[in-house]
């Protein structure tokens, strides 16, 4: 084979962790990670796009499920797999709004609106609280096509 | 990561908030200062540009809706410009395209405040 021509094969798959403090000024650094590792997979632009919203939302309401100040420590946990990648968010909070189910924005109250677009822009959304370990909200999203 | 917030006066007592860069819970205070101040000086039809903005989240739309809300209770109103489509899409999927004005340009959306 030509060597101009030979596809250079490399495996999407592999775990990143990042732990950032729980702080507003943080959520940027988790979202440009988590989109760095998504870019890894065959996912579009505007899926990209998707996943760094859910992402910097579910830190977000880490923060703000910690009065606004700090969270402590978020942990993301992201597994790119062959065709999904799954993310993680843990944190050291009481769950907040995860349990309600999502209204209309137009009729729920805007703290809604993070929990709403993390439903609305992952494949599944699943989340664990108790007082001691705190709250792990589990995401994920499969490549289509 | 930072958001630059420019206000203006525009025609009659409308005014244009350009906003740049990104909405999210670090940057979207400071949104919500420039508009609370408009809205505390009794300026009741604003337009809020987010042609430059490049990505917002759930704290920046409170922020718009909580506008809204406030400018509503003086019967004035919040216009949109947005071209993006990646915000668009945000704005669609969250049922916000029902209650803000959401134009192409700031000419039609300064239009649709009168």
């Amino acid at each position: 084979m030509n060597p101009a021509t030979r596809t250079l094969e490399v495996s999407s798959h592999g775990t990143v962790e990042l732990k950032i403090p729980g702080r507003a000024e943080w959520v940027a650094v988790a979202r440009l990670a988590v989109a760095a590792v998504a870019s890894r997979l065959r996912f579009s632009v505007d899926e990209i796009e998707d996943i760094k919203l859910a992402i910097a939302e579910a830190c977000t309401n880490s923060i703000q499920a910690s009065g606004g100040e700090d969270a402590g420590v978020i942990e993301i946990v992201c597994d790119a797999l062959e065709d999904e990648l799954r993310v993680k968010v843990r944190d050291h909070s009481p769950a907040l709004h995860l349990e309600s189910t999502p209204r209309p924005i137009v009729e729920g109250r805007t703290e809604e609106l993070g929990v709403f677009l993390i439903r609305a822009l992952m494949d599944t959304v699943e989340y664990a609280s108790d007082p001691r370990n705190g709250t792990e909200l589990l995401m994920t999203k499969r490549v289509i096509g | 990561m930072d958001i630059k917030v420019n206000v203006r006066e525009s025609e009659g007592d409308a005014y244009v908030v350009d906003l740049t860069g990104e909405i999210d819970v670090y940057t979207s205070p400071k949104v919500k200062d420039a508009i609370t101040e408009l809205i505390d000086q009794e300026h009741y039809n604003l337009v809020i540009n987010l042609e430059k903005v490049r990505y917002i989240d759930s704290t920046g739309l409170g922020v718009l809706i909580g506008g809204l809300k406030r400018v509503r209770e003086h019967g004035g109103s919040v216009n949109l410009v947005c071209t993006n489509p990646q915000i668009k899409k945000i704005f669609d999927i969250t049922g916000l395209v029902k209650i803000f004005g959401i134009f192409d340009d700031e000419q039609s959306a300064m239009k649709a405040l009168v």
